[in-house]
């Protein structure tokens, strides 16, 4: 496989810096090529990539590859500028007419294996046939729907017990004779109307 | 062993949280409906008399054999083969097996002709390519009721009773082209009879008992011959010599081969064009086409022809059907005006007619293009005949005593392509009248829903609730509902013809067989393509019906020229159409509309020349705005290339064409031919809705989708793992992806698996792609999944950024910056092949997505997409399972509650579309193959609207019952307060 790829940029002539100017006026593309085999060039076929002129210029004209190899073979090649390049392309014309270019080269990474959990799901499966108890839950984790209701009914029969002797020893004796009181009080009135 | 425990347990608990789709036993056919089809007709057996029972066995070019019901046209049973076993010939043997042969005369089955069991399966081996035929010997024969099979260059005699082979005869040595066999009446010879080179005829003579060649002669005919031949009576056939214009009859009588040869410009005066024998089996009498005129012309004893009928109209002739005693009948069908007239002739006697009907027929059927003939005895004890035609539109319909019995639109079974459709909005100013009818059934319906809630209804009533659910009239209403889950389905079949099918219960609301898709004289095999929203009316145009645009070609190849047409969705009724003078290569849906809501359209074609539609100065100004905006890509499977294109400027050529447009190439990526082959490419579908960019994840961090709607998935396999599986080493396959941004080329992901092989299918979708292949070294199929994140934006979280508006989130984004992006990606094994994939799509994009597998048992499974998440990991933190992330587990889960199809199958299962009805939480689902199936889904419930199950009844009562009992109460502690205040 390929590691290492040398190659040379061309500065521009009088004449190419014309036409860059013209492609800057206009928005226009900015193509470039390369042969898609590094040892037989060209290859099958050029490999072209084009950028909008007016992403280049800056300080001077900067340039960005990310040349995609596989073996001797170029696939494809990512051509524009380092950075940004800000939607509405003003005009700008460098000042300096030399390129100033990064080349990154990549080949293709390995996709991630699928996981595979073959111990553990032996582990699951118990070779012993054990059945696996479901831990020990606590006394109220299993009885809490039963232990609710009859609490509510103790607290309700103890609160019952509770109010059935006072009314008997003080309120009974008290409200007979009050009521008897009203009833006496009452009545004449009653009468009277 | 503990932690795999508590995996174990998380996982459980996991997997019962996730809502999964399932149905009740009752609730089928509530939300979904399913219909069955068989294809095209390309074979048809009628019962013997016999067997009593009033059926019909067909096989199709969907290569579906079936059995139907004369009476009604209803299936029996149905068999679908793969899609390369193709069927070609049936046949009834023993009165009770159907035989049928397939795959290029390699696999003989016999099928029980009751049940549709299969009896017995036997493959017949063979070196060469060749014709296949099927021939039925006679018991008297053989006692085994052998069957004569030919193909693969040889001649097989198979045992009917159990498939054993019997016999074979090998023809390839002879280098013979062998074009029929023939088996005369009684006797126990078969004649093989063939082509060598292009001008000498053979004939074999065969013992039919043992396959013992008895006589080999051969003839030279100087002229050569070509196409069919066409066999007149046992010893005779006719075919036609290299120029086409003259007819040969060869009589082979006795192994003496003599030719006589007739100018057809003898038989009729007009006799330039391609002449074309019949394939058709009349005694005597055999038939000629030479451009529409068809001829039919007798063979007399003495080798005379004679013609005894001149039809100059497209014809459909049947194949002999013998009545009793030497007796033969056959079946014409021809076309006047709004009727097809039948004929059945008696072979001996051509000049008149046995039996003669008219029959109305809907001209969107178009012409007949086959027809079967069976006859049955009146109640007069006379012949009554029944034809079973079968129609350009693949429609089978049988035709009885003057009348269409039954139809079955078969063309759905070969739907191209699928579009939806609005209805048309509900009507103001509905009756008092209806409305209190209405209300009253309501109120009925309800009251018997509750009681069937509260287990009060009786068994009747229990069926009557069913009955009302399955047949409720709201959901097949022709107007639009509020929800969305009323639409129609616009779909395109192979014949040509479109169709609207109503989402609620599935039936055709209208059909139209395009003129411009018909068979004519100018457009010879014109084939369907696309169909597309053309016009959807909201803002401006509501007055206006909706339309959709259909495209076609005429011809196979890619340089044909072009078919539009435009077809109205309410009523029908095709409302233009244009034949293009350039061909259709590549259509891109531009974003904009203009002012009457068409849509504007960019057809490329095999010049690379962009044409624009509508065809109007409107259009073209909008165009014209966006020019420099545009891009597009294609690509060359067969080269290996994918390349960018943008617009150059308009067409330069003698006509000024303010419509075409000339492309340039921006950018191209060449794959190397002798290591990758591009197998798959999926774009995101343009329509689909994302509803936030950003992803919060586990520690209140956010990640930024990348949604760029011009990614482009690529995958490539090794040229030599292109085939079958198994056909290449681990070592020697693998499989690459790529994530490609169109406008750049720019390769933003690649990536290899090695030991992995296609078949690829994949889904894009948001940020993500799931895709489903081989992995050779794991022996399973495996899905993966690639999401890819924008890092250009993650800077964006500091708070004071945004208040001091030092962010970057409303700057427009140009494809000409350098993309920071980040991928993920994760593999998981997955039990079953896929043959289709698709994800659920709702309106907003807030619900979560399902994939939507079609399996290889042609049912379609519902998987969540988490579960195929890049970032689950085999100990989640409490956070991140509060996020909803499952624990890594190296394979999918197929839930059986999950399928989509639950108890139903789609045969031939070929695609699955998903629509987002207006309803957030649903989303409408139709799967089509040789079966249609259609259903709605909810991928994370409907969490915003009630249940059609909800009981509006049940909360009315409790709303009157606590009325009443706020009343009750009051009144009572009214009284109670009057009776203290008395005392």
């Amino acid at each position: 496989t390929l590691t290492k790829l040398r190659f040379s940029r061309n500065a521009f002539t009088n004449l190419e810096r014309e036409k860059f100017e013209n492609l800057l006026q206009g928005d226009e593309f900015y193509r470039i090529r390369l042969p898609s085999n590094v040892l037989s060039p060209p290859g099958r076929d050029y490999i072209i990539s084009s950028v909008k002129a007016r992403c280049l210029p800056r300080e001077g004209l900067d340039e960005h590859f990310v040349i995609h190899t596989e073996g001797v073979n170029i696939l494809a090649v990512n051509y524009g500028a380092p950075g940004a390049c800000a939607y509405p392309r003003q005009l700008k014309l460098p000042a300096k007419w030399s390129f100033n270019s990064h080349t990154v080269l990549k080949n293709s990474e390995q996709a991630p294996r699928t996981p595979v959990f073959a111990e553990e799901i032996v582990g699951v499966e118990n070779p012993e046939g054990e059945v696996v108890m479901p831990p020990e839950r606590s006394f109220w984790a299993k009885y809490w729907m039963y232990l609710i209701p009859l609490g509510l009914i103790v607290m309700n029969a103890v609160t019952q017990a509770m109010n059935i002797p006072e009314e008997q020893t003080a309120g009974q004796p008290g409200s007979q004779t009050q009521q008897s009181a009203m009833q006496r009080g009452q009545s004449p009135a009653v009468r009277r109307r | 062993m503990g932690v795999a425990i508590r995996v174990f347990v998380l996982l459980l608990f996991f997997s019962s949280t996730i809502p999964t789709f399932s149905l009740f036993e009752d609730q089928v056919g509530l939300m979904d409906w399913h219909q069955k089809y068989i294809g095209k007709v390309k074979h048809a057996v009628f019962h013997t008399q016999k067997t009593g029972r009033k059926r019909v066995v067909v096989s199709t070019e969907e290569n579906v054999i079936a059995s139907l019901d004369l009476r009604r046209g209803e299936i029996f049973w149905r068999h679908v083969l793969g899609t390369n076993d193709a069927i070609d010939a049936i046949e009834i043997a023993l009165g009770k097996y159907v035989i049928s042969l397939s795959s290029d005369g390699s696999i003989l089955r016999a099928w029980n002709l009751p049940d549709g069991q299969m009896v017995w399966e036997s493959s017949l081996q063979g070196t060469k390519h060749s014709k296949s035929l099927l021939l039925l010997l006679n018991a008297e024969v053989n006692k085994d009721n052998a069957i004569l099979v030919f193909g693969k260059g040889c001649l097989h005699a198979v045992s009917s009773i159990d498939g054993e082979v019997l016999w074979k005869k090998d023809f390839s040595a002879e280098s013979v082209e062998v074009q029929q066999v023939i088996h005369p009446l009684g006797s126990d010879m078969i004649y093989v009879v063939g082509f060598v080179g292009s001008s000498q005829f053979d004939a074999f003579q065969i013992n039919a008992k043992n396959g013992d060649l008895l006589k080999h002669k051969s003839e030279t005919l100087p002229g050569g011959f070509v196409g069919e031949i066409s066999s007149v009576s046992s010893d005779t056939l006719v075919a036609l010599d290299a120029t086409r214009s003259i007819l040969v009859t060869i009589n082979f009588q006795d192994g003496n081969i003599s030719f006589q040869q007739t100018y057809i410009s003898d038989l009729v005066e007009d006799s330039s064009g391609m002449a074309v024998i019949l394939p058709s089996s009349l005694t005597g009498v055999f038939g000629v086409t030479i451009n529409t005129l068809t001829l039919f012309v007798r063979v007399t004893t003495e080798g005379k022809l004679e013609v005894v009928e001149k039809i100059d109209q497209e014809i459909a002739v049947s194949d002999a059907l013998l009545l009793s005693e030497g007796q033969q009948a056959f079946a014409l069908v021809q076309h006047g005006g709004e009727k097809i007239h039948l004929k059945v002739k008696l072979g001996h006697n051509w000049n008149s007619d046995f039996l003669r009907e008219s029959i109305e027929m809907d001209n969107q059927r178009g012409l007949v293009h086959k027809v079967f003939i069976n006859s049955y005895i009146r109640t007069d004890r006379s012949h009554g005949f029944r034809a079973l035609i079968v129609m350009e539109d693949h429609s089978l319909l049988l035709l009885q005593q003057g009348e269409i019995v039954w139809s079955r639109e078969d063309g759905l079974a070969s739907i191209v392509d699928v579009t939806t459709s609005e209805l048309p909005l509900e009507k103001e100013g509905v009756s008092v009248a209806k409305v209190e009818h209405n209300l009253f059934e309501w109120l009925k319906g309800h009251m018997l829903k509750l009681k069937g809630t509260l287990m009060l209804a009786s068994p009747d009533e229990v069926a009557a609730i069913q009955a009302m659910r399955l047949k409720s009239s709201e959901k097949s209403k022709m107007t639009r509902d509020r929800n969305g889950f009323r639409k129609l389905l616009v779909v395109l079949t192979r014949a040509g013809k479109v169709f609207a099918l109503h989402t609620g219960d599935g039936r055709v609301v209208w059909s139209h067989f395009l003129h411009s898709l018909r068979k004519s004289e100018a457009c010879g095999y014109p084939t369907g393509l696309k169909v597309y929203q053309w016009q959807v009316p909201h803002h401006h145009a509501l007055d206006e019906n909706p339309s959709v645009l259909v495209l076609g070609r005429c011809g196979q190849s890619s340089r044909a020229p072009a078919v539009l047409s435009f077809v109205d969705t309410y009523t029908g009724k095709e409302l233009s159409s244009l034949d293009l003078a350039h061909s259709i290569v590549q259509v891109i849906r531009l974003p904009f509309t203009d002012s009457t809501e068409q849509r504007l359209h960019l057809v490329v074609d095999a010049d690379q020349r962009a044409h624009l539609y509508p065809k109007n100065p409107e259009a073209v100004g909008i165009f014209h705005r966006e020019l420099s905006n545009l891009y597009w890509y294609s690509v060359e499977a067969d080269n290996g290339i994918i390349k960018g294109h943008a617009i150059k400027g308009n067409c330069i050529g003698e006509v000024l064409d303010h419509y075409c447009f000339d492309t340039r190439d921006l950018w191209s990526i060449v794959f190397p031919s002798e290591s990758e082959k591009i197998i798959t490419t999926v774009t995101r579908k343009l329509n689909e809705v994302v509803h936030t960019q950003a992803k919060v994840i586990a520690d209140q961090d956010v990640m930024y989708k990348y949604i760029s709607k011009n990614l482009l998935f690529v995958a490539t396999v090794a040229p030599k793992a292109s085939g079958e599986i198994g056909a290449a080493m681990p070592d020697e396959s693998w499989l690459v992806v790529y994530l490609i941004d169109t406008v750049t080329g720019r390769i933003l992901h690649r990536m290899v698996h090695y030991g992995s092989q296609g078949p690829v299918h994949a889904v894009f979708s948001e940020n993500w792609v799931v895709y489903h292949y081989f992995n050779l070294r794991a022996h399973r199929y495996e899905m993966s999944v690639i999401e890819i994140y924008d890092q250009s934006r993650a800077d964006n979280k500091d708070i004071w950024k945004l208040v001091l508006g030092k962010h970057n989130l409303t700057s427009p984004i140009s494809s000409y910056s350098r993309p920071e992006v980040v991928t993920k990606s994760q593999s998981y094994f997955f039990t079953h092949s896929a043959k289709a994939i698709a994800v659920t799509s709702t309106s907003k994009g807030i619900t979560s997505k399902q994939l939507l597998i079609g399996t290889i048992g042609d049912q379609v499974l519902a998987l969540d997409k988490r579960f195929v998440d890049p970032r689950r990991s085999i100990n989640p933190t409490q956070v991140e399972k509060e996020e909803g992330i499952i624990p890594l587990t190296d394979s999918l889960p197929i839930v059986p509650q999950s399928y989509v199809t639950h108890a139903l199958k789609v045969e031939g299962l070929r695609g699955i579309v998903a629509v987002p009805a207006k309803l957030e939480s649903t989303t409408l689902v139709f799967a089509y193959g040789v079966d249609l199936f259609f259903t709605r889904l909810a991928p994370s419930r409907t969490y915003d609207s009630l249940t059609e199950d909800f009981s509006y009844a049940l909360l009315l009562l409790t709303i009157v019952a606590l009325v009443a009992a706020i009343f009750v109460t009051w009144v009572l502690s009214e009284r109670k307060d009057l009776r203290d205040k008395w005392r």
